[in-house]
């Protein structure tokens, strides 16, 4: 039995349907295997009754009327916390909401039950998305599977886990500045952000919210493209997502005989000093053999990427602190008992509901806000996206099909390791943010290990809704 | 750039975030070291350059003038601190 969770979505959907095996026994060894994983701290709640009952229920659907039944049916999927599943504690991992029952599902969810999802759990995550290592979650950090010494990367490091560690076939995480494609890379599985507005955000906790993008992980690229299949579609619940056609993924998967035709940017300034050597050996490696290929490699340049990260930071920051202003304990969330007045019952609630990492942000985002500083910060922060756009817009209009790059400038790092510098843990989006800045569709390819054994991987960049063809491209280079 | 404790405190307020006068050493050290890295920024030329506020640019998203469901008070009263049918208890605005 314990052979299941091993299974790619794909694969449990083909055993459900031959009758191999029931959903009540797929969902069952994944809840086993979640309970005897519990050091990974890879979920801050499990649905076990639930699944049960679901399970039950697709047994009864498959028996019934196999071949009507969604290709979700019966397969447990794991939700990172950000995101609200109706009666399921949703807290985003933090004090200020915990205990909260959302009354709806999130648009993302609710496309995947609808399909036959069963949710297996919420997944842990740095509180409020805001991290790049787990450690900032009100419920414990999380690990790395391979190396439990070593962060699973943030802020969806439980997303990745739960797939990493075959607690779940899929999982959904956010990605705001890396934190899909980020943690993917640490735990060696394929992660993507979607183009902005491809994904409905309906029901997402806010971080950013011109940032803001859910995703999915899996171990395969079947996997990760019917998922973001699925979750994938223009929402009214969501003015910022977009009327754009969601092809077939999974049937446009296997279009590309190779790469030729494809030409592959490589920007110049990802590749300066900082990355570990094994990590840029191994994205080399992974060039030479795109070449191979047939795919023509082009050296291209973004000009403005040293400036992505402070332009992020500036940017995020500040619809945090939007964003996170409506914790004040009036609506929903929890609040201090004794209080005197409304303000400092505001002032209190959010003290003691938040963690140290979430206050920061909203300090500092706060500040590069206010009267007498919005233009040096805010406003210069959105001018210098637009010029971090245009870089992409040139390079995919002038030189390239598509972009690859490094995710992370270093393989997993150890716990604890960059929790003393506060900016020290910002570099590590060094190559992710740029993406998120200019709303362009990033996938996570697991491409080597490390002498440590450590996963290492690079991230394809695409033209707005370009999905479908980063994921061909994935595919060949796997084959 | 430094952020001096009295504008700590006074972004403290802008935020209803309230911070003790032991963390305000601790954020001043961090926001200290986070300021100084975003102020590169101000070497970039930005002389003509619309700023982005929306990646794809869509404009005025509507949605039919129609009435659609909403929460109901027994939804609300499952998740709300203190909620009585008349809206949301609150202590005293005026002190």
């Amino acid at each position: 039995m314990n052979s299941l969770i091993n299974l790619s979505a794909h694969e449990m959907r083909q055993g459900l349907l031959n009758s191999s095996f029931s959903a009540e026994e797929l969902v069952g060894a994944h809840l086993k295997e979640i309970s005897k994983s519990k050091e990974l701290n890879s979920f801050v709640t499990v649905c076990s009754e639930e699944a049960k009952i679901q399970a039950k229920a697709a047994d009864k659907a498959l028996r019934e009327n196999k071949e009507q039944t969604p290709f979700f049916t019966g397969i447990p999927l794991a939700v990172k916390d950000m995101l609200l599943v109706e009666g399921v504690e949703s807290k985003a991992c933090s004090k200020i909401l915990e205990g909260f029952t959302p009354p709806y599902s999130s648009t993302a969810v609710s496309k995947v039950t609808k399909q036959g999802g069963i949710i297996i759990g919420k997944t842990n995550m740095d509180e409020f998305a805001m991290g790049s290592s787990n450690e900032n979650s009100a419920f414990g950090a999380v690990k790395n599977p391979i190396d439990k010494t070593r962060v699973p990367g943030g802020s969806s490091g439980g997303s990745a886990v739960a797939v990493a560690a075959n607690l779940a076939p899929v999982s959904l995480g956010t990605d705001t500045g890396g934190s899909i494609r980020q943690p993917a890379s640490f735990t060696g599985v394929y992660g993507m952000k979607p183009t902005y507005g491809r994904v409905s955000r309906y029901g997402a906790i806010a971080y950013a919210s011109s940032l803001d993008q859910i995703g999915p992980f899996a171990r395969t690229i079947e996997d990760l493209a019917i998922t973001l299949e699925a979750i994938s579609g223009f929402d009214p619940q969501d003015s910022t997502s977009v009327k754009e056609e969601v092809p077939s993924f999974v049937s446009e998967l296997d279009k590309l005989k190779d790469l030729s035709g494809i030409r592959i940017g490589v920007p110049k300034e990802f590749f300066i000093s900082g990355i570990a050597t094994e990590v840029e050996d191994s994205i080399r490696e992974s060039i030479k053999k795109l070449d191979s290929l047939g795919a023509e490699i082009v050296e291209i340049s973004l000009p403005h990427t040293e400036y992505a990260l402070a332009a992020y930071y500036i940017i995020a920051l500040a619809e945090a602190s939007s964003n996170l202003s409506r914790y004040d304990g009036i609506r929903y969330g929890n609040r201090p008992e004794q209080v005197e007045t409304l303000e400092s019952l505001y002032e209190k609630t959010r003290a003691l509901g938040f963690g140290k990492e979430v206050k920061r942000r909203i300090l500092l985002g706060t500040y590069v806000l206010s009267a007498g500083y919005y233009d040096a910060y805010y406003l210069k922060a959105q001018q210098v996206r637009t010029l971090i756009i245009n870089d992409f817009k040139s390079a995919f209009s002038d030189s390239c099909d598509v972009i690859l790059a490094p995710v992370s400038p270093t393989t997993a790092f150890k716990l604890g390791e960059k929790t003393a510098s506060t900016l020290e843990m910002y570099l590590a989006d060094v190559f992710t943010v740029p993406v998120n800045l200019a709303g362009l569709p990033g996938l996570s390819v697991p491409c080597g290990l490390d002498s440590n054994n450590l996963p290492i991987s690079f991230q394809l960049i695409g033209k707005p809704f370009a999905e479908s063809q980063m994921l061909q491209i994935a595919k060949v280079y796997s084959r | 750039m430094s952020l001096s404790k009295d504008e700590i405190k006074h972004v403290s307020r802008l935020a209803a975030l309230e911070v003790t006068d032991e963390e305000v050493d601790e954020i001043k050290a961090e926001l200290d070291d986070v300021l100084s890295y975003v102020e590169q920024l101000s070497a970039v030329n930005t002389e003509g350059i619309e700023p982005t506020s929306h990646v794809h640019g869509i404009v005025n998203a509507f949605r039919e003038d129609v009435i659609k469901d909403s929460l109901s008070l027994e939804e609300i009263e499952t998740f709300a601190p203190d909620f009585s049918p008349a809206g949301f208890r609150v202590p005293k605005i005026i002190s």
